[in-house]
């Protein structure tokens, strides 16, 4: 459908970058969404490749114990709270209103202070490098007493922390008042596209669970500062009082880490498998399930602690297991049958669904108590974490960039280059990830810096480090395809995959006020009725 | 052309929705101080916790003087019926009922904040003595500068009031003071028990 001309006033024009520092438009926010998270996972990744270099051989001097702490520590705080957390805000404030039929979010200024809030918690977290002491080294987990005992980069990475998760709790309040208020007509909520209900369940935990967190880290803050006693058993503290007020929202922040990347898979698989998601409101339900359960489980981080209780926190790890399974079926229902093809954004979405299952596999593992003592604090945890979010989450982030290219920027990534990605990311995730399995059933501790020759684990993290540089040079193609992408005008028609959801009703990128019209609403795939009802979209 | 998604819906506005999540924010934030709490007390082998000899030597004693805080509590919960008859005046919408009503919550709450001053001075023991007093000053002192962030709320409301910008039919900034008023009240209370009742 063509946008209407609006006439153009002449007179005073803002410079561009004002627009985009000033924008309270979604759609732009997103964008600015887009490119600071990517910008942190290229920090991140850099990180990695140090922490990696450093493991590739034994009794390695590379980089001292001192600033390995600080690296490893920054690389996973960059990736948890300035990438994939905020990633998923990005993609969810371009998409939901698009998605649900709205001009903008329920409260567009607000939506810009999230943004804002961003950067300068960034700049603060990174600027522990340059101050005395170096930057917070206690891990992205802070256990006391060692992140007591650190200098004050520990307090710049709290309030860094705090700042974000002020971010995203507002910013759930957000997405959660966007999606309860401003559907289109015919738009129930049994009708919302399930990206968008990943997102609600997300922000749902976003909203209480983050404000957890704030609590722990006001506590940490007060201890480090204050004389403070929370974690200090010689005044009456307990250092295990950490880990539980910590886990009770970093356990529901796995999930909010990984539901939106189970959204966008949602939306990628049905499209190029021709059929409608199987079992959308068991999706929904298990969404709902996972969301609900997340917040019994956390102390599955703190089993060998000795002071939980052991066999009901067990058991509701592997309950958990059951709607996540769910999902895994609702997957491969949607692919049986279909007639399927794979374009780039297919190839990650498949990817996502087989490293995710073994991801959830070694995850369900741990579960099991006797198992957890011996893997406790092993490269295998390791395994687990980046089988979950790198080959889960990370694989949905590349997998949505390439699904909604089209529509963010009004142009298509190359194929080829895309397929080029797609194999080198997916080899090297493998062999960068696959051997932390067997390294951590050797028992190799994580967050060590030096490991003797002794110990015979060479070979693997040789052969792991050599997996993490392919997937630094998996990066490439994908560079080379955005370059070459945005040296093309914009060419992109409306709907260039044949999809499901309303995003792709407009104009690709779509005008300020999103729509001119939007086709009836009867299904949860109002852009299928309206190609094969007969009916012309836009009246 | 097929309206958007802004269409008028039935029950509350935005922003009062909007603004109830947030408070589900704050209680969860207030939830995990009181767990720390809990934590901390169910640990302990007696309430409030033995001092060390340097401690005692110095004149650090545990003990918290029930009378003031009581009166402050008397104060807040007043303060809170009065804010809710600054709203239903304003539904009514009788401005001048609604003013005296945000006057006197705005004095009250000042009062209150004035009163937990006062008493923090009188306290002999410090944010350092023991997890009794850190747990302490941390919950009274996070939940006085609620109550400050909810006075200036109300007095950034009665400017406007004053200025006439709430009617009958317009008045949901008043709501939304009235109901974090409300919220820091409810906190105080359940403070006010733990910390002050149940020995």
């Amino acid at each position: 459908m063509a946008t209407v001309a609006v006439p153009q006033l002449s007179g005073y024009h803002r410079p561009a970058v004002l627009d985009w520092i000033m924008t309270v438009d979604h759609k732009r926010l997103g964008i600015l969404y887009l490119y600071f998270t990517l910008f942190f996972f290229a920090v991140g990744g850099i990180l990695a490749l140090l922490v990696r270099t450093q493991l590739a051989v034994a009794d390695n001097s590379f980089v001292g114990n001192d600033a390995y702490n600080q690296i490893f520590t920054m690389h996973a705080s960059a990736m948890l709270f300035l990438f994939i957390i905020p990633v998923w805000a990005g993609f969810g404030n371009y998409l939901v209103p698009l998605q649900i039929g709205a001009a903008d979010m329920a409260f567009p200024r607000i939506n810009a202070l999230s943004f804002w809030m961003l950067p300068p918690a960034g700049i603060l977290m990174f600027a522990g490098f340059i101050v005395d002491g170096g930057a917070a080294d206690g891990g992205w987990t802070a256990y006391s007493p060692l992140a007591q005992q650190t200098g004050v980069g520990m307090d710049m990475w709290i309030i860094a922390v705090i700042v974000l998760g002020m971010s995203s709790t507002i910013g759930a309040a957000n997405f959660l008042v966007t999606m309860f208020r401003m559907r289109a007509p015919g738009m129930t909520m049994f009708r919302m596209p399930i990206f968008c209900w990943t997102m609600l369940v997300t922000a749902l935990l976003q909203l209480l669970a983050t404000p957890v967190l704030a609590a722990a880290l006001v506590m940490l803050f007060i201890d480090r500062n204050y004389g403070g006693q929370f974690f200090d058993p010689n005044g009456g503290g307990n250092v295990v009082l950490w880990q539980n007020v910590f886990w009770f929202y970093s356990h529901p922040a796995v999930y909010i880490m990984i539901l939106p990347g189970m959204g966008i898979v949602s939306e990628i698989l049905p499209v190029f498998s021709r059929k409608p998601l199987f079992g959308y409101k068991a999706f929904v339900f298990a969404t709902i399930g996972i969301g609900g359960l997340g917040f019994s489980v956390w102390a599955h981080h703190m089993f060998t602690t000795g002071s939980v209780l052991l066999p009901f926190f067990g058991f509701m790890t592997f309950m958990i297991g059951v709607p996540t399974g769910v999902k895994i079926f609702n997957w491969l229902g949607t692919l049986w049958g279909g007639s399927i093809s794979f374009p780039t954004p297919m190839l990650f979405a498949i990817g996502f669904v087989s490293m995710f299952l073994i991801g959830g596999i070694n995850g369900t593992y741990s579960a099991a108590v006797p198992v957890d003592f011996a893997l406790h604090d092993t490269y295998f945890v390791v395994a687990h974490i980046h089988y979950v979010l790198f080959g889960g989450s990370v694989f949905a982030v590349f997998g949505g960039l390439y699904y909604w290219f089209p529509k963010i920027w009004g142009r298509q990534l190359n194929e080829r280059l895309g397929k080029l990605h797609f194999v080198l990311m997916f080899v090297g995730f493998n062999v960068a990830f696959f051997p932390m399995h067997m390294l951590g059933l050797d028992g190799m501790p994580r967050r060590i810096a030096v490991y003797a020759d002794s110990a015979g684990w060479e070979a693997l993290n040789m052969l792991s480090t050599g997996g993490a540089f392919l997937i630094a040079v998996s990066m490439i193609p994908f560079l080379i395809a955005v370059v070459m992408a945005f040296m093309r005008p914009k060419d992109q028609p409306d709907d260039p995959w044949e999809a499901n959801t309303l995003e792709w009703a407009t104009t690709s990128p779509p005008p300020d006020y999103n729509f001119d019209s939007l086709p009836p609403v009867r299904s949860e795939r109002p852009l299928f009725d309206a190609r094969h009802s007969g009916e012309e979209q836009g009246h | 052309m097929a309206a958007h998604g802004t269409a008028e819906r039935q029950g509350m506005t935005n922003s009062m929705l909007g603004f109830i999540l947030f408070l589900a924010s704050e209680v969860m934030f207030f939830g995990g101080l009181f767990a720390a709490y809990f934590i901390a007390r169910a640990d302990a082998p007696a309430w409030p916790p033995p001092l060390t000899p340097e401690q005692i030597a110095e004149g650090v004693h545990l003990e918290l003087e029930v009378l003031l805080p009581a009166i402050s509590t008397g104060i807040l919960v007043v303060s809170s019926i009065t804010m809710q008859y600054a709203v239903w005046q304003i539904q009514k919408g009788n401005q001048g009922g609604m003013l005296w009503g945000l006057f006197i919550s705005l004095a009250l709450g000042i009062v209150f904040l004035a009163a937990q001053l006062y008493d923090y001075t009188q306290l002999h023991f410090r944010a350092d003595d023991t997890i009794y007093g850190t747990t302490f000053y941390t919950l009274t002192g996070f939940h006085g500068a609620h109550v400050a962030g909810g006075a200036l709320f109300i007095a950034v409301v009665t400017v406007r009031a004053l200025g006439g910008q709430f009617t009958a039919e317009n008045h949901e900034a008043v709501e939304a003071s009235s109901m974090y008023w409300h919220f820091v009240d409810v906190v105080w209370i359940a403070l006010f028990t733990v910390l002050y009742i149940i020995k």
